[in-house]
């Protein structure tokens, strides 16, 4: 990617944001559901009515209040959280640190047990291991994340009860961080004791968030190995005695992991969207369980200040998806 | 010496790794007596209790009351009790207040209380721009002088119930110095108190560690660590207490409960709570005919209900005084009727060929059975010659309609009553110059209007009954039932519960 290249995705992609700030400024005071009327008490007089929305600058028109908070996110300050009394910057910063460490390690377990599925399907072509396994892939392909999230709670939490339930760590763990990312940092630290019960935590989220990510990974890129098992230059391998699974891995993936990417960063995207139901069932504290208290909370400034980071981060995620599949292309790399 | 293939060294060192993370949860939760760890149904948004939205949620009051003392402390039965202040009343005239500070009184950094901290909390608290939510409550006193522990105020505006909001919603005594010393945000990430619990942790949407005050004047609480995870999805609670991983847990299904507090190693209690379900009737179309609402409330069979729907937990009312409220009068019966609902609705021409329609709103999933219990009642209605429309609302979408008192015709919610007072349940809720009222009417506030200052507490109980009675019988509400709150705990433990419905850890101790 040039540099102009870059600039000009960089300005689509703040143009991108300024829609999506808009449209949900708007959405949100259109919609019904006013924050004040959730916190007056019943002995609140119309006087206090008045007052409390002022003191949230509710009493001005949505013009001027979106001149005013866009003024306000250009220079930095996205406004305070109605209901946690928090600049949302700082409640954001602390909370989607979790969230990206969950949905990374949801990635990459999708990636490679999907990864293996898929190079496992392949190799046992034609043989009736590999009905059976298009059979498991597609129920786990069926059933949806919040699904996983329920039937492992009642699996690894109840009845085989290995994983923690709830949270992101033990209560009894210090949280003497000096970061949010704890499970980096407990990697950098090598506090081994803090990591393994960080990843205990993550282990059923992972798992709820990953398995239907794995299962499209493994269909799509079987799919694509399967085409490719069947153009001339692997046949031509299998001509020179090379092994199947050599020719799989060597020969075949590298021309079928490009489909397969660019559908592995539009899942990552959804998957993200998945946090919001899946961290709420496991109580994981991330930017999507402060997403629905935010709404039910009508915290406008929270929400807005959520939905910029969602959509920083899928735009993100679009641009590393497009740049590595441009390097991972040979067509482009070569010109 | 056996030598490892690398494949061979990958999978022993995968499987070192899995063991190590089961194992460490092993040890992680380990059974530990001395720490208390309540699966808890609510998020912890802010640890000022004094404004914003966490100053009206009921739900979060139960930690509140372990770091912070209210100013006057509340018993399990609604009634009052010493807590920050010992003694308190009015002058004969009812002109001034005067309280009686406790004494020895530590704040968790080991400062000690004194009557500025009581003052300062009641002025701030008056304050609008504090973000009190019912800062017109507080206001109604001030101008207060001290002289040794006792102080004394003006009544600005005479409220009766002025004492009991002093056991009730944002009613915490927060420390003056401290708070101006570290500011808003300060307080937030470090708050202190002088309840039985001191801060210890916390990791937002997740849990609150707290630990014992060894200084509290109400003598060392039960545990030396409590921990409230916050688990808002009512199956993950469920599996929380069955796995072992909670000590406590509270509002479940009911099922659940059933099946729990059977379960070896476990137990169970249940007990009616300051908090009803009700359906809102808005003076608007068919509602404005009586013989609609009457025969509205006459064909709901809230035993049935109760029997059906809830398992059995929950008590039927007729007026919005629950049996523990100051002004539960037994004998204003509704009662069920179908028979002569349908004689109500053909005095005014309707009947199954020709039923009057209306809209009804409710919540779905925010309350036990909520939306079932309205599709039973608008079954029961049908069968009269009520034909309703059901719509579902979310929570924010009833309090904006609510406030703008564009409620539908009829809509289900609950009402919360923890000092059970009249003013705080038909008061409100009934009252037409009440932002939360439904039913809008010259009548009614006529009733009601004059006992808002009532000196009298007699006089003032006698007649939030006879208004409640008025409103039965002229059917503007319709009062369902009282909610029953299930809590499941450990079989070590034991568990008093509180009408008011807030689980406090000094509630719980060792059996």
């Amino acid at each position: 990617m040039t540099a102009s290249d870059f600039l000009s995705r960089l300005l689509a992609a703040l143009l991108t944001l300024f829609g999506v700030g808009v449209v949900i400024f708007c959405l949100l005071r259109v919609v019904p559901g006013d924050p004040i009327a959730m916190m007056i008490s019943p002995s609140a007089t119309p006087a206090d009515i008045t007052a409390l929305r002022a003191h949230y600058g509710l009493d001005r028109s949505i013009f001027e209040q979106f001149v005013i908070w866009i003024g306000d996110v250009a220079q930095g300050d996205f406004g305070r959280s109605i209901s946690l009394k928090r600049p949302v910057v700082e409640l954001v910063g602390e909370r989607l640190p979790a969230s990206l460490e969950l949905v990374f390690a949801a990635l990459i377990f999708g990636v490679v047990s999907g990864g293996l599925i898929a190079v496992a399907g392949t190799l046992s072509r034609k043989t009736p291991v590999e009905p059976l396994l298009d059979l498991i892939n597609g129920l786990f392909l069926a059933v949806p994340d919040f699904i996983w999230a329920l039937a492992l709670v009642l699996l690894f939490g109840v009845l085989w009860p290995v994983f923690p339930l709830s949270g992101r760590m033990d209560p009894s763990v210090s949280t003497d961080f000096a970061t949010p990312f704890y499970l980096i940092e407990s990697m950098i630290r090598l506090n081994l004791a803090v990591m393994l019960d960080i990843l205990g935590h993550m282990a059923m989220p992972v798992l709820a968030l990953g398995l239907p990510l794995a299962s499209i990974i493994a269909r799509t890129l079987k799919e694509a190995l399967n085409e490719a098992m069947v153009q001339d230059y692997v046949l031509l391998g299998r001509l020179k005695g090379m092994s199947e699974m050599r020719l799989v891995l060597g020969e075949a993936l590298r021309n079928a992991v490009g489909p397969t990417l660019s559908l592995t960063g539009v899942q990552f995207t959804f998957m993200i969207g998945g946090t919001v139901i899946v961290e709420r069932i496991f109580s994981f504290p991330g930017i999507g369980s402060m997403a629905i208290d935010a709404v039910i909370n009508r915290d406008l400034p929270l929400i807005q200040g959520i939905i910029l980071a969602f959509g920083t981060l899928f735009i993100a995620i679009n641009i590393i998806v497009d740049a590595l599949s441009n390097r991972l292309n040979p067509r482009q790399t070569h010109g | 010496m056996m030598e490892l293939k690398r494949r061979q060294a990958m999978g022993l060192g995968a499987s070192a790794f899995l063991s190590a993370i089961l194992a460490g949860k092993v040890s992680l939760a380990g059974t530990d007596t001395s720490t208390l760890t309540i699966a808890f149904n609510a998020n912890l948004p802010s640890f000022d209790g004094t404004t914003g939205l966490s100053g009206v949620n009921p739900a979060i009051q139960a930690i509140y009351r372990s770091i912070y003392d209210q100013y006057i402390g509340q018993k399990t039965d609604l009634s009052l009790e010493p807590g920050l202040i010992t003694a308190w009343g009015w002058n004969d005239d009812k002109t001034k207040v005067w309280f009686d500070v406790r004494e020895g009184v530590k704040w968790h950094d080991g400062t000690p209380l004194t009557p500025g901290d009581v003052i300062w909390s009641l002025e701030r608290a008056a304050k609008p721009e504090t973000g009190n939510p019912v800062a017109s409550v507080w206001a109604s006193i001030g101008n207060f002088t001290v002289s040794g522990n006792k102080v004394t105020g003006d009544v600005k505006n005479f409220d009766p119930t002025i004492f009991k909001w002093m056991a009730f919603l944002t009613g915490y005594v927060l420390p003056k110095a401290y708070y101006e010393k570290v500011g808003a945000e300060g307080f937030e990430k470090q708050p202190i108190g002088t309840g039985p619990y001191m801060f210890d942790a916390y990791e937002g949407n997740s849990f609150l560690r707290l630990k014992a005050n060894p200084d509290y004047w109400g003598g060392k609480p039960a545990f030396d660590t409590v921990v409230f995870k916050f688990v808002t999805d009512a199956t993950s609670r469920v599996a929380e207490i069955e796995s072992g991983s909670s000590d406590v847990t509270l509002e479940i299904p009911y099922e659940e409960y059933d099946r729990l507090s059977k379960k070896k190693g476990l137990a169970g209690v249940t007990t009616p709570i300051s908090d009803i379900g009700m359906i809102f009737i808005t003076n608007v179309g068919p509602m404005l005919d009586k013989n609609v609402r009457l025969a509205a409330h006459h064909a709901i069979d809230k035993a049935g209900i109760v029997k059906k729907l809830l398992r059995g937990y929950g008590v039927p009312i007729d007026t919005l005084e629950a049996p523990q409220y100051d002004a539960y009068d037994a004998s204003i019966r509704v009662g069920y009727d179908p028979d002569k609902a349908v004689k109500l609705l053909a005095a005014s021409g309707y009947s199954k060929d020709k039923p009057v329609a209306f809209k009804i709103q409710t919540t779905r999933g925010l309350k036990p059975k909520d939306y079932e219990m309205v599709q039973a009642i608008v079954g029961m209605w049908r069968k009269v010659g009520i034909e309703a429309e059901i719509e579902v609302y979310e929570v924010a979408k009833h309090f904006e309609l609510r406030a703008g008192h564009k409620l539908a015709p009829a809509a289900f919610y609950n009402w919360g009553n923890a000092i059970g007072d009249p003013t705080t349940s038909t008061g409100f809720a009934m009252f037409s110059k009440s932002p939360h009222s439904g039913w809008k009417s010259d009548d009614v506030d006529a009733l009601i209007g004059p006992l808002w200052g009532e000196k009298d507490e007699a006089k003032r109980i006698a007649g939030w009954k006879a208004a409640d009675k008025y409103i039965a019988e002229q059917g503007y509400v319709i009062p369902l039932l009282q909610y029953v709150q299930p809590i499941v705990f450990k079989s070590s433990l034991k568990v008093q519960p509180n009408v008011s419905s807030a689980l406090q850890p000094t509630l719980v101790s060792k059996a």
